[in-house]
């Protein structure tokens, strides 16, 4: 089920949360908005949904404009950050809902439901409450909750962002292998790159109410279209009017004619891998990262000298 | 469509039971124009009636509320067996009918009461008269300093008493420096309440007052006497005062009212 | 692995000689005003021995205000818990002009002296009222004295519940394919219930004891018109107080025992909060 979302235009009060945004997510996908707080990518999904409606603008499913169509006739399946868990109701309960809603039969009711709770692995708690369940146990509840009517989209509002690191990351992953068995196109909002790089297909990054850039991960890491997305993406230094990245930065214990002298001011060893920090010779701070082995091979110490030359660097106009 | 419905039979219901009839009273008093109806409130009865409703609630209201102020501190602070019976009781003139209250007195303090005998040798009158008026009122007034000032001593914690308790204040100082500041605007809140339930009171004092005119009557036993004797001007006048005193408790509650309930 | 300082024994005594005096002075003034007094009402309603009590609760005259009373105070719960949580809907989740007056004056009835409040109810509703309505000594009269002086308390323990409702449980229904209708079948209304009850509660506890607001209205029409407080002055008027005692026990034991089943119905409403 493609989506194709142009022009949505969405003001709350004097505040312009989306200005003129255009997407389009292929159908099986697993697309991630990225964005700073405040940069529209809630917003988008939710007039996805059908959750808020837009000044301008049309959302289409799969071709079909449902742009003037209720959030519960879309057949969007959506998680939120907080869970929106039916605290009231059990665990079987709160996953039964859309389906009783749609008054399927008791038995079809049970059936599904138990294979759901079987998938996300919380079948032994299932006729516990939200409150005894874990922040990640009562997420994958809700995932549950929204794939038992068997949604042609599902989008995910900054799934993991009540969880902590931990959970986190083992949950992202295991959307991914979800993903992967299921094939639902699935939109997922974010504001941790590192979470849109490691599972999405395709990264939209917004920022103010506006697209920034649409590709794969690797696009926007490599080829990103202008400075913010350059440095929201990875971490950068900045040299003038070039950006580069600190494991472009070339560290020679010898200048080449292409090098700039530095002063090694701090090493931090990251496991792996080594973080130096430089003061150039024309004052200007900037950090390199090089495997450990490389800095051995300098011999890298505070106060030492080394010379710095920028491998890759991008230039935007 | 429905939200035009749920608002129609939302403010209708408010009109029908509430508005409408106390607008009508407002109405029927100045009717005859003000001169009448100030006459009517000014009489010797009333202003006497006035005067002693006001010295009542000028004895129950601090009591109250130092009591209230105290046994929040009681209930919220410390741990002591019966704490539970300790809310209970606070809570009790809530549900009590003025009428089984003011029986209760009677029954403790009247001729044949409990303390009955020993007052009357020592010459002391306290149903039908003053001091019993006080202690009804003092009784159904009772809870409302301390329901609101124990949910803020509850949600400010202790900490920072500790605080001032590290840095060298005594009890007593932290009391008025830190706790009493903490929870001045519920302790407001519930000395407009207090008040407004001690202006109010009438039933309990009906039963102990013997309604002896011009000397054990409040205001509103006075509203009653007066309508039993179809004086209406003078009793929708008296209202009306009672009425005004209404709504400047219900501004005052508006200023003090406790945050959370305010938020929109 | 650091370790532990060995936790201080809690004792139940208070936290400092400030706390022990608090409790002394707080229980002192509690019993000197609420626990006397009440001791010596159900000692008086014993006086008379237990056939004197029986016969005093069973006088047809006590149980017909009795059971007046208890009637019109359900149903007056029943018009609240609808009334009530319409009107805490329409001042949270609406927007018109007035609101904050109508939010303002709802508090009212806690303010009005009661029998100001009969007095206004006659004025409108009664012989000589404006409409056309003449209630007054009659049931009618005693079920709309006591909407007026309960008409605050489900509005008030609804609204802060409906303050805080998670609007996302709302939205994750709508999601799920829920109408309006359906959502606050199955979302909101039992999220509010228990708060519905506690505002039933406290107007069934105002209700069964009213007194102020019925008086003139009603008219006190033995068997008819009279409410239990109503009774109870009645027999204290004419110097009986042992038979007044008696059935304010009775109302007391009456009152707790609702009070008590609507609590347990409550607690069982939230079990799943304290799961």
């Amino acid at each position: 089920m493609a989506i194709v979302a142009r022009n949505v235009t969405k003001h709350f009060g004097d505040f312009a949360a989306l200005e003129d945004a255009s997407i389009e997510v292929p159908s099986g996908s697993l697309t991630a908005l990225l964005g700073p707080s405040g940069s529209g990518k809630s917003t988008l999904l939710r007039v996805i949904a059908g959750l808020e409606t837009p000044e301008t603008g049309t959302v289409e499913l799969d071709g079909v404009d449902v742009s003037g169509q209720a959030a519960r006739k879309r057949g969007v399946g959506f998680v939120f950050q907080h869970y929106a868990a039916f605290k009231h109701m059990t665990v079987r309960e709160n996953v039964a809902f859309g389906l009783k809603v749609r008054k399927r039969p008791r038995a079809e009711i049970r059936k599904r439901v138990d294979e759901l709770l079987e998938l996300v692995q919380i079948a032994g708690w299932a006729d516990n409450y939200p409150a005894q369940l874990s922040g990640g146990q009562r997420q994958r509840m809700a995932l549950a909750r929204a794939l038992a009517v068997e949604p042609k989209v599902l989008l995910l509002d900054e799934p993991f962002g009540a969880l902590d690191a931990r959970v986190r990351k083992d949950l992202r992953a295991w959307l991914r292998r979800l993903h992967d068995e299921m094939h639902v196109t699935t939109i997922f909002v974010t504001h941790d790159q590192e979470e849109a790089m490691d599972i999405a297909d395709q990264i939209v990054l917004m920022n103010h109410g506006r697209i920034e850039q649409v590709g794969e991960p690797r696009e926007l890491y490599e080829e990103p279209a202008n400075e913010f997305v350059m440095t929201f993406v990875g971490p950068v230094n900045r040299l003038g009017e070039s950006f580069v990245r600190p494991h472009d930065l070339e560290l020679r214990d010898e200048p080449n004619g292409q090098t700039t002298a530095g002063r090694v001011e701090r090493i931090v060893h990251l496991g792996f891998e080594v973080r130096v920090e430089l003061r150039l010779e024309d004052g200007r701070d900037v950090w390199a990262q090089v495997t450990r082995d490389e800095a051995e091979e300098l011999e890298l110490a505070p106060g030492g000298e080394v010379f710095v030359r920028p491998r890759r660097a991008k230039i935007f106009s | 469509m429905h939200r035009w419905g749920l608002r129609f039979l939302g403010l209708s219901y408010l009109l029908v039971v509430l508005a409408a009839p106390v607008g009508l009273v407002f109405w029927r008093t100045f009717e005859h124009g003000l001169g009448p109806a100030w006459d009517a409130v000014t009489t010797p009865a009333a202003k006497h009636a006035l005067l002693l409703t006001l010295e009542i609630a000028a004895i129950a209201v601090p009591a109250n509320t130092v009591f209230g102020v105290i046994c929040a501190l009681a209930i919220v602070r410390e741990r002591f067996p019966g704490k539970g019976i300790v809310n209970a009781l606070v809570d009790l003139p809530l549900a009590l009918s003025p009428i089984v209250v003011g029986l209760a007195f009677l029954l403790l303090y009247g001729r044949n009461g409990w303390f009955g005998s020993w007052l009357a040798e020592h010459g002391v009158q306290v149903v039908f008269a003053f001091p019993g008026m006080v202690l009804v009122t003092i009784f159904v007034s009772l809870p409302f300093v301390v329901r609101e000032v124990v949910p803020v001593l509850r949600e400010i914690g202790t900490e920072q008493e500790q605080a001032a308790e590290t840095l060298g204040a005594s009890p007593f100082q932290t009391f008025r420096r830190v706790t009493l500041p903490a929870i001045r605007w519920a302790v407001a809140y519930g000395v407009v309440l207090t008040t407004a339930r001690a202006l109010g009171e009438f039933g309990a004092v009906s039963v102990i007052s013997g309604h002896v005119v011009g000397k054990t009557e409040t205001m509103t036993l006075h509203v009653e006497e007066r309508f039993q004797a179809f004086d209406y001007t003078a009793a929708y006048a008296a209202s009306v005062v009672l009425a005004l005193v209404a709504i400047a408790t219900l501004v005052l509650m508006s200023l003090f009212k406790p945050k959370e309930e305010v938020r929109r | 692995m650091t370790t532990r300082a060995a936790a201080l024994p809690r004792s139940s005594a208070a936290s400092s000689p400030g706390g022990g005096i608090a409790i002394g002075l707080a229980t002192a003034y509690l019993s000197l005003i609420v626990i006397l007094p009440l001791a010596a009402l159900v000692w008086q309603s014993g006086k008379a021995g237990r056939g004197g009590f029986w016969d005093a609760i069973t006088d047809p005259q006590a149980v017909a205000a009795l059971k007046l009373t208890l009637f019109v105070s359900v149903a007056v719960c029943l018009v609240n818990a609808v009334m009530g949580t319409i009107v805490a809907w329409i001042l949270v989740r609406d927007r018109f002009r007035g609101q904050g007056i109508v939010n303002a004056i709802i508090d009212l009835p806690f303010a009005l002296p009661t029998i100001v409040a009969g007095l206004t109810l006659l004025a409108l509703y009664g012989p000589n009222g404006p409409v056309g309505v003449n209630i007054a000594f009659s049931r009618a009269a005693v079920l709309l004295a006591l909407l007026f002086v309960t008409l605050p308390f489900v509005i008030r323990t609804v609204q802060p519940v409906l303050l805080e409702l998670d609007r996302e449980m709302e939205e994750a229904a709508t999601s799920l394919g829920a109408g309006p209708l359906t959502t606050f079948r199955y979302i909101v209304f039992p999220n509010l219930f228990p708060a519905i009850l506690s505002g039933v509660a406290l107007a069934f506890a105002r209700a069964i004891g009213e007194f102020g607001s019925v008086v003139l209205i009603s008219g006190n029409l033995p068997f008819e018109t009279e409410v239990a407080s109503v009774f109870i002055f009645g027999r204290i008027e004419s110097g009986d107080p042992a038979s007044a005692a008696a059935v304010s026990v009775l109302l007391l034991v009456i009152t707790f025992a609702l009070l008590l089943g609507i609590g347990a119905l409550r607690r069982w409403t939230t079990r799943h909060d304290r799961a």
